[in-house]
C-alpha cells in the first residue's frame, strides 16, 4: 500500500475529482484541527497574561488568586471583574476569541437566559446561561472524537472477524454468520438504555457500550470478500510457496477488501455521531452538563421560544453530516473500479 | 453476387490510432470466411461494426458497406434493428454470457421470432421445436423448459445457434463460437455450422484465432494483424504458401517440436498412488448416505527427474484438482512420494520446507499477479519465507537474475502487473515459481489464455528452462498439440480417472482407449469439407 503505487494514484485522482467531496474533506479537516484545540478557541481562561513583568499562561497551567495580588488560595476566577482590574493595573490579558468555556456561566446576562444572540454571546445562551457557541464548539470536538474512536475501533474488529471467517469458511463461518444473526437482532437502544440505569455512562462507557454492537456492519462485506479472493491464483500461489496465512491474508487479501470498507467508514462515522446525538438528546448518552449536540437539541426543543437553540444545533450537526457523507462519496468515487481502472 | 461486401473499413475509439485500418471483406452465399487473426488484431471490432454493435465512442468510417444490395451506413437504427437477429444471424464466444439466466430455452428463442415474425403462440412453439431440431439436440420437448445453467456448454451453444437461425439469416457471423468449449464439443458445433451453411446456403464470417480449425473448416480466410488484412485468399492456397510474413510467422506458432531428450532410467521423482479427492455434494441431511463428487478418483503416477509428465483432459475431468492434491492445497487421501519421502501425512508445518521444490503457475495471467504489489515484490516473496537470511539488495539481486532468466528486463522489477500484456505475466508467474530453485514444476494450463505465437514462446522457455536446470514437470493442458510438444509421459484423465497413461508417442500412435482416440481425431484432424 505505497503511494507511488499507480492504482492508488488514479484513485487518489478520482478522488480529487470529485470537487464537493474533496472540499470537503478540507473543510473538514480544518474544524477538525481548530476543535482539536477549543480549549484556545473558547474559554473562560486568557491566553496569556502579562502581571508585574511575569508572563502567565492560564489556559495550561492554574495560578491561585494571589498570584495577582487577590485574596483567596483558589484558582483565580478570570472572568472576575475584580481581579481583571488587578491585573490590567500592572499588566495585561490576552483572551481567547470566544470567552467562555462550555460549563462557563454568564452571570452578566441583562435578559433572563436562554439570552438571544448578542455581541457577548454570538449565538445566545442555553437555559443555564452557557455560551451555546462555546458549547458547540466543544460538542463538535466530542462527537468526531467519538464517531472516528468508534469507526476505527469498530472496523478493526469488524475486519478481524470478517477475515477469518471468510478465509477458513467452513464451521467458524457458519458459527460466525449465526452469532452475527443473533448478536445483530438484539435491540440497541433499550439495551444502551438498561446498562446506563447501573453504570454511569461516560465517554469511554459508550463507546465500549456501542462498540459491543457497531463492529458488525463490516463482518459481511470483508467475509464476502475474503471468500472471493481466497480462492484467487494469487493467493493459491502464495500458499503453494509456503508463505503463512496471517501473512497471506495481510498481504495479498486485505488490500483488496480495504476497498469495501473505506468507503464505508465515512457513513460509520456517521451513524455513529447520530447514535450519540439520540442518545443525548433523550438523555441516556454522556453526564449532565457535558457539551453535546444532543443535549443542546434537547434544549431547543425545551425552550421553542428560544429558536437560536435548535437552530444552531441543528444547523452545526446537519453541517458536520453532510461533510462526512459528501467525503464518503468522493471515496466512494475513489474506488470505483470504473474510474479508476480505465 | 456476394451476401455481404465491406470496403475499406476503419473504426477508431476516441482519438486514438484505429483498431482496424482499411479492412474489406466480401461474404459469398454457401462459403465460410475465416477472419483469423491474435487478439487484439481488430476481428472482434470488425465484426461488431458490421451490425453497429460498437460503443457509442467508436467512429466506424468506410467507402461502402452491402448487405444484399442495401447500403449498412446509412440504415437507421431501427432499420438496423430489424437486420440483427434477422437477416444477419449473430453467435458470440461465451454462451453463458449470451443467454438470459432468467430465460427459458423456448423464451431465449421465440423472443426473436416473435420481435421479427409476430407468429402466434403455437406456431412460435412448432418453430423453436424445429430449430432445436436443426441445431441436432436431442429431446428438443424436453429442452423447452430447462434454463441456461442446466445446459452442457455445448447445448447453450447449439440454442444460441438456433436463435441465431431463428428468422432465416442468409449472413451468420461467428465471434469466436467455440473457444469456450472442450475439443471434442468443439468439433461438433463447427460440423453443424459448416452443414447449415451448405444446406441454407449461408454466407458465415467466422473469426477464430485458431487456425487449426480454419483449415478443416474455411473455404475463404483473411487474416489480420494491427488492425489491418495481410492477406486474402482461398484457405488451401494460404496455408500451403502464405504470402504474408505475419501469416507465416502465425502458422509457425502451432505448437510443435518435441520435449529434451530424457533419460528414462533417472529415478523417480514424484510418485503418486490411488490419489483421490472427493468433495461431498448434494443436500446434506444428518443420518442420510453422504453422495460425493469424485473429482480425482484414483489416479497413479509418475514422473522421473528431468521428463514432462503431461496431463490431459476436457475441462471437469479432474486435472486441476489432481494437480491442487499433489501441491498439497486441498485435502486428498491416498499416496504422494517426493523423491521417496511420503508428503501426505505432513502438517502444515512440516510441508513447508518441501514447498519451495515443487512450484506451481497458474492458468490466467490476470489473476495469477497480485495487481497491488509490484513485480519485484510478487517474485522476491517466496525468498522471504524460504531465505530469512537474504536482505533486500540481495533478494532484489535474485530477481533480477530470475528475471533475465525468463527473458525480462532486469530493471522491470520496480513495475506493477497491469502493465505487462498476458505472455509477460506468465514468464512473471514462472520466475515467482522458480526463484526457489525447485526441482519440480507444475503447470496448470500456463499457456491457454494466451495467443499462439506467444504460447509458442512460453513453451520454448519452458523446454529452455528444464534442459537447462533439469526441472520436471506436470503439464496439465486441454490442448493435445501443445502436450504432444513437451511431454515424455501423458496420463489422460476422465471423470476424475486416469484413463489412458504412457509414452507420449506411443498413445498418440497407437491410442488403447476411443476416448483417447476421439481426443486426438478432434486436435490433429486435418480433413477438409468439400468446398461448396
Amino acid at each position: 500500500m505505497t503511494f507511488n503505487n499507480p492504482v492508488h494514484q488514479r484513485q487518489w485522482q478520482a478522488f480529487r475529482a470529485n470537487r464537493r467531496g474533496y472540499w470537503s474533506l478540507w473543510i473538514f479537516a480544518v474544524i477538525f484541527v481548530l476543535c482539536m484545540g477549543a480549549e484556545f478557541i473558547a474559554n473562560e481562561k486568557p491566553l496569556l497574561v502579562n502581571y508585574q513583568g511575569n508572563l502567565y499562561v492560564p489556559v495550561l497551567q492554574s495560578y491561585p488568586e494571589t498570584t495577582f495580588g487577590g485574596m483567596f488560595e483558589t484558582e483565580t476566577n478570570y472572568r472576575d471583574p475584580f481581579v481583571r482590574e488587578l491585573i490590567e493595573e500592572d499588566g495585561w490579558i490576552i483572551w481567547p476569541l470566544i470567552r467562555f468555556s462550555y460549563s462557563t456561566i454568564n452571570y452578566d446576562l441583562t435578559v433572563p437566559s436562554p439570552a438571544p444572540p448578542s455581541a457577548e454571546n454570538w449565538l445566545g445562551t442555553d437555559d443555564q446561561g452557557r455560551d451555546v457557541l462555546a458549547r458547540i464548539i466543544y460538542g463538535f470536538r466530542t462527537s468526531v472524537l467519538f464517531g472516528l474512536i468508534l469507526a476505527f475501533a469498530s472496523s478493526v474488529i469488524g475486519i478481524a472477524v470478517g477475515a477469518i471467517q471468510g478465509y477458513f469458511g467452513g464451521w467458524i463461518d457458519l458459527a460466525g454468520q449465526r452469532f452475527l444473526e443473533i448478536w445483530s437482532s438484539m435491540p440497541i437502544l433499550y439495551l444502551i438504555i438498561i446498562i446506563s440505569s447501573f453504570v454511569t455512562p461516560n465517554f469511554w462507557w459508550l463507546l465500549l457500550i456501542m462498540l459491543l454492537f457497531s463492529w458488525m456492519a463490516l463482518v459481511d462485506l470483508v467475509r464476502a470478500e475474503f471468500l472471493r479472493c481466497r480462492n484467487m491464483d494469487y493467493v493459491r500461489a502464495a500458499k503453494a510457496l509456503g508463505v503463512p496465512t496471517p501473512t497471506i491474508m495481510w498481504r495479498h487479501m486485505l488490500p483488496n477488501a480495504m476497498v469495501a470498507t473505506l468507503t464505508f467508514v465515512p457513513f460509520i462515522l456517521n451513524g455513529a455521531i447520530i447514535m450519540l446525538t439520540t442518545l443525548d438528546f433523550i438523555g441516556f448518552g454522556l453526564p449532565p452538563g457535558s457539551p453535546s449536540m444532543g443535549e443542546l437539541l434537547g434544549q431547543g426543543k425545551a425552550n421553542l421560544h428560544a429558536p437560536w437553540l435548535g437552530i444552531s444545533a441543528f444547523v452545526s450537526l446537519a453541517f458536520l453530516l453532510s461533510l462526512l457523507i459528501f467525503i464518503g462519496e468522493a471515496v466512494r468515487d475513489a474506488f470505483d473500479p470504473r474510474k479508476y481502472l480505465q | 453476387m456476394s451476401r455481404l461486401q465491406i470496403e475499406n473499413l476503419s473504426v477508431r475509439f476516441g482519438t486514438g490510432e484505429p483498431v482496424v485500418n482499411q479492412v474489406s471483406l466480401t461474404l459469398q452465399p454457401g462459403r465460410m470466411l475465416a477472419l483469423v487473426g491474435e487478439s487484439g488484431s481488430g476481428k472482434s471490432v470488425t465484426a461488431h461494426s458490421i451490425l453497429r454493435l460498437l460503443p457509442p465512442q467508436a467512429h466506424v468510417s468506410a467507402d461502402s458497406m452491402t448487405f444484399e444490395g442495401r447500403n449498412l451506413l446509412t440504415q437507421t437504427e431501427q432499420q438496423l434493428r430489424g437486420l440483427r437477429g434477422g437477416r444477419i444471424g449473430m453467435i458470440f464466444q461465451e454462451p453463458l454470457n449470451a443467454l438470459n439466466p432468467l430465460h427459458t430455452v423456448e423464451k431465449q428463442i421465440s423472443e426473436s421470432i416473435a420481435v421479427h415474425q409476430g407468429l402466434s403462440r403455437s406456431a412460435t412453439r412448432q418453430r423453436v421445436l424445429s430449430l432445436l431440431e436443426k441445431v441436432r439436440l436431442p429431446h428438443p420437448e424436453s429442452l423447452l423448459g430447462r434454463y441456461p445453467h442446466q445446459l452442457s456448454g455445448g447445448q447453450r451453444q447449439r440454442v444460441m445457434i438456433a436463435m441465431a437461425l431463428a428468422n432465416d439469416p442468409t449472413v451468420l457471423i461467428a465471434d469466436e463460437p467455440t473457444t469456450a468449449l472442450d475439443v471434442t464439443v468443439q468439433a461438433g458445433i463447427l460440423d453443424l455450422i459448416k452443414q447449415l451453411q451448405q444446406d441454407m446456403g449461408l454466407a458465415v464470417l467466422l473469426i477464430t484465432h485458431d487456425l487449426g480449425l480454419v483449415s478443416r473448416y474455411a473455404e475463404d480466410i483473411a487474416v489480420m494483424h494491427q488492425g489491418s488484412i495481410v492477406e486474402q485468399g482461398l484457405t488451401a492456397q494460404v496455408m500451403q504458401a502464405p504470402a504474408a510474413d505475419y501469416t507465416r510467422h502465425l502458422l509457425a506458432a502451432e505448437p510443435g517440436g518435441s520435449p529434451p531428450v530424457a533419460d528414462p532410467n533417472r529415478p523417480v521423482h514424484l510418485r503418486t498412488k490411488d490419489l483421490r479427492v472427493w468433495f461431498r455434494q448434494g443436500p446434506k441431511t444428518l443420518f442420510g448416505r453422504k453422495s460425493w463428487f469424485r473429482a480425482v478418483d484414483g489416479v497413479d503416477s509418475l514422473v522421473r527427474r528431468g521428463e514432462t509428465l503431461g496431463v490431459v483432459g476436457e475441462s471437469g475431468s479432474g486435472k486441476s484438482t489432481l494437480a491442487m492434491a499433489i501441491l498439497r492445497l486441498i485435502e486428498s487421501r491416498g499416496d504422494i512420494e517426493l523423491d521417496g519421502t511420503r508428503l501426505d501425512p505432513l502438517n502444515r508445518r512440516a510441508m513447508t520446507p518441501w514447498r519451495s521444490r515443487m512450484q506451481v503457475v497458474f492458468q490466467d495471467p490476470w489473476g495469477t499477479l497480485n495487481p497491488r504489489m509490484t513485480v519485484g515484490q510478487i517474485i522476491g516473496e517466496g525468498l522471504q519465507v524460504h531465505r530469512p537470511d537474504l536482505n533486500a539488495t540481495e533478494r532484489a539481486e535474485q530477481v533480477a537474475t530470475m528475471l533475465e532468466e525468463v527473458g525480462l528486463p532486469a530493471t522491470w522489477q520496480h513495475r506493477y502487473p497491469h502493465e505487462f500484456s498476458g505472455g509477460q505475466r506468465q514468464r512473471i508467474a514462472i520466475a515467482r515459481a522458480l526463484i526457489l530453485r525447485p526441482e519440480l514444476l507444475i503447470l496448470d494450463e500456463p499457456t491457454s489464455a494466451l495467443d499462439r505465437s506467444v504460447q509458442h514462446q512460453v513453451l520454448e522457455l519452458l523446454r529452455d528452462l528444464q534442459a537447462r536446470h533439469g526441472l520436471s514437470y506436470i503439464f496439465i493442458s486441454h490442448d493435445l498439440k501443445l502436450v504432444r510438444a513437451i511431454s515424455h509421459q501423458l496420463v489422460v484423465m476422465r471423470d476424475g480417472k486416469a484413463l489412458e497413461q504412457g509414452p507420449t508417442e506411443a498413445i498418440f500412435r497407437d491410442p488403447q482407449h476411443d476416448y483417447t482416440r476421439t481426443l486426438i481425431d478432434a486436435a490433429f484432424s486435418t480433413r477438409v469439407h468439400a468446398l461448396g
